[in-house]
């Protein structure tokens, strides 16, 4: 068996196998956790507490006025990277054979040309974002090897799939092998690291601001 | 490194004697240079290289086969396969081209390889089978296995034509009922040159022949042994269908608007992009067109392994696990669903213990303060 064979064939399935039981163990694992009641009297009515998570999501989603100024670059190289990789990931012709591959749907796309451009954009954001982590204390504090394997096995996509389709360094087959079998890593890896904030990140901000709306805040 | 066949001519005085100008010789060598994307001047080269060369013998066997291999030689146009038989080698024994049969043409190769041996090129098209004690193919009495082996020995280098020699192609394909092998599996000690595909392009094979006999030397080979004057660059790289790769429009289907104006085949499955071959450069049949042209995508022919390596109509960064090397979305929602249930059972049971732990550290703990009440 060759190196493609094997990365599109059993270390694929493996790769989706774990991260679909890891993804659910951990959503259900969480959900089910017990959780204090809170005796306190409701200071909001039901639909008060269920609008507070909803306006959460959409809040914590944007810059708060006051610190704009602190955070909002951190903001914008953050939604870029992710719609640079939303854009690769699902709009390039190639991906969506894959996904068609094993969903049965497939979608129009952009042209190769272009998805090549946001691919080396996103590269640099991801640059400049490990050069923020790295270089402001607070953050380089705050990471740990999970914040740094996520952001070099995401990279190591990019790399691997930019190098496939320009043919450099090796040939096509190699290159594409060694593409899926870093997506394969990045699913073993999805469930057990930092890169599941792509499930938590929106029920999270919704289950806090419900919260607090039935505390009478408002966030 | 190559001789001259026995008590034999070389290229340049076999020429005279046939009444070739030396000027219609060159533009036979420019055309065969400019089908290996060499340079004109090259071709003044190899005239002269070839002028002087010794004509070597050659032996042609053939194993587990189709003959596609040697149909396609016949079908060469630069250079044609009468002027390499008749003017640049000596083919002095090939079964299916041959007009002796039987014993006769046993004896003629016998002699062939007493009289050049360790001089004479020996070309072998088919896989060579070594189950049943390699029953599965014999000619004269002598199964393949054995007869390659006795051959290999006087052999000053060995032509592997089509991917049957070369890499074991469709006979070596699981589940390999005849137990064959490449020749590369059989023969150890020889200099190998792989011209793989299914059958390889004709222009490939006497090109390739040319060269040996022009240079005496075996030409540069890729990493499968193959010319890589021919097997240099994927079928992709020179595709005429590249920029609507790049444009990203692909046809979805045989028959749809995509195909009809020539669009990228890759999601169709064409093998191009993983699949080293002249295809795209020399084409088929006298420069005609190539598969792609056609409208059908590359089955990546030439490479090792092509007919086990799943559907030919599924994109190449398509998944593709179990024995059809193809999977369907069903089979996809079977296996992720399953997953998603044994995780849920996990992460239900990881609650359960969680909160049974929390339960008992609180009983606990309310235990050691009613006592310290006490």
């Amino acid at each position: 068996m060759d190196l493609l064979s094997l990365a599109r064939g059993p270390a694929l399935k493996v790769a989706l196998v774990v991260f679909c039981l890891g993804v659910t163990w951990r959503i259900v694992g969480f959900t089910l956790l017990r959780v204090h009641r809170d005796l306190n009297k409701p200071r909001a009515s039901i639909a008060k507490f269920l609008a507070g998570g909803l306006i959460t999501v959409g809040s914590r989603s944007w810059p708060h006025q006051e610190f704009i100024g602190r955070t909002g670059a951190g903001e914008a190289l953050g939604y870029s990277y992710h719609l640079g990789l939303f854009a690769v990931v699902l709009l390039f012709g190639p991906h969506i054979a894959f996904l068609g591959s094993l969903f049965g749907v497939t979608w129009p796309g952009l042209p190769s040309s272009l998805i090549t451009v946001i691919s080396v954009l996103t590269l640099t954001l991801f640059l400049a974002v490990l050069f923020r982590r790295v270089t402001n204390p607070v953050m380089r504090m705050l990471s740990n090897f999970d914040d740094y394997f996520s952001w070099f096995i995401t990279m190591l996509v990019i790399v691997t799939g930019l190098a496939a389709t320009a043919h450099i360094g090796a040939p096509y087959q190699t290159l594409l092998a060694l593409h899926i079998l870093s997506v394969d890593v990045l699913l073993l890896w999805f469930p057990f690291g930092k890169l599941m904030h792509a499930f938590y990140i929106f029920p999270s901000r919704a289950i806090n601001g419900a919260i607090l709306a039935r505390k009478g805040a408002t966030s | 490194m190559l001789h001259g066949h026995h008590g034999e001519l070389t290229v340049g005085e076999m020429l005279r004697r046939h009444g070739i100008s030396r000027r219609s010789f060159i533009k036979f060598c420019t055309a065969a240079a400019s089908a290996m994307a060499l340079p004109p001047s090259v071709g003044l080269a190899m005239a002269e290289q070839l002028r002087q060369a010794p004509r070597p013998s050659v032996v042609y066997l053939s194993f587990q086969e189709c003959t596609g291999c040697l149909e396609s030689l016949t079908r060469s146009f630069a250079p044609t396969i009468e002027n390499l038989i008749f003017n640049i080698i000596s083919l002095d024994y090939d079964d299916t081209l041959m007009a002796a049969a039987g014993e006769a043409a046993e004896s003629a190769r016998t002699k062939a390889m007493q009289d050049n041996f360790g001089k004479y090129v020996l070309i072998v098209d088919g896989s060579v089978p070594t189950g049943a004690g390699g029953a599965y193919c014999t000619a004269g009495g002598r199964s393949a296995v054995d007869t390659l082996r006795e051959a290999a020995k006087g052999a000053a280098a060995i032509v592997c034509v089509g991917t049957c020699s070369s890499f074991g192609g469709i006979p070596f394909a699981d589940p390999n009922p005849t137990g064959a092998w490449p020749v590369t599996a059989i023969v150890g000690d020889k200099p190998i040159i792989n011209v793989s595909g299914c059958p390889p392009i004709p222009e490939v094979i006497t090109g390739t022949l040319l060269q040996l006999v022009a240079t005496g030397k075996v030409p540069d080979l890729d990493e499968h042994r193959r010319p890589k004057v021919f097997f240099g660059n994927t079928i992709h790289d020179r595709c005429y269908r590249r920029p609507f790769y790049d444009q990203g429009k692909f046809a979805k289907s045989f028959d749809d608007e995509g195909a009809r104006n020539g669009w990228c085949l890759y999601e169709l499955g064409c093998k191009g992009p993983t699949t080293y071959n002249a295809c795209a450069t020399l084409k088929w049949n006298g420069g005609t067109s190539f598969p792609i042209e056609s409208g059908h995508g590359c089955l990546g022919c030439s490479e090792p392994g092509f007919w086990d390596k799943g559907s030919f109509y599924a994109a190449q960064s398509a998944a593709a696990w179990g024995k059809a090397g193809e999977v369907s979305p069903r089979q996809v929602l079977e296996v992720t669903a399953t997953a998603a249930a044994a995780g849920a059972v996990i992460g239900a049971a990881s609650a359960g213990v969680s909160r049974l732990r929390q339960h008992r550290s609180e009983q606990h703990g309310i235990g050691r303060e009613s006592k310290g009440d006490e």
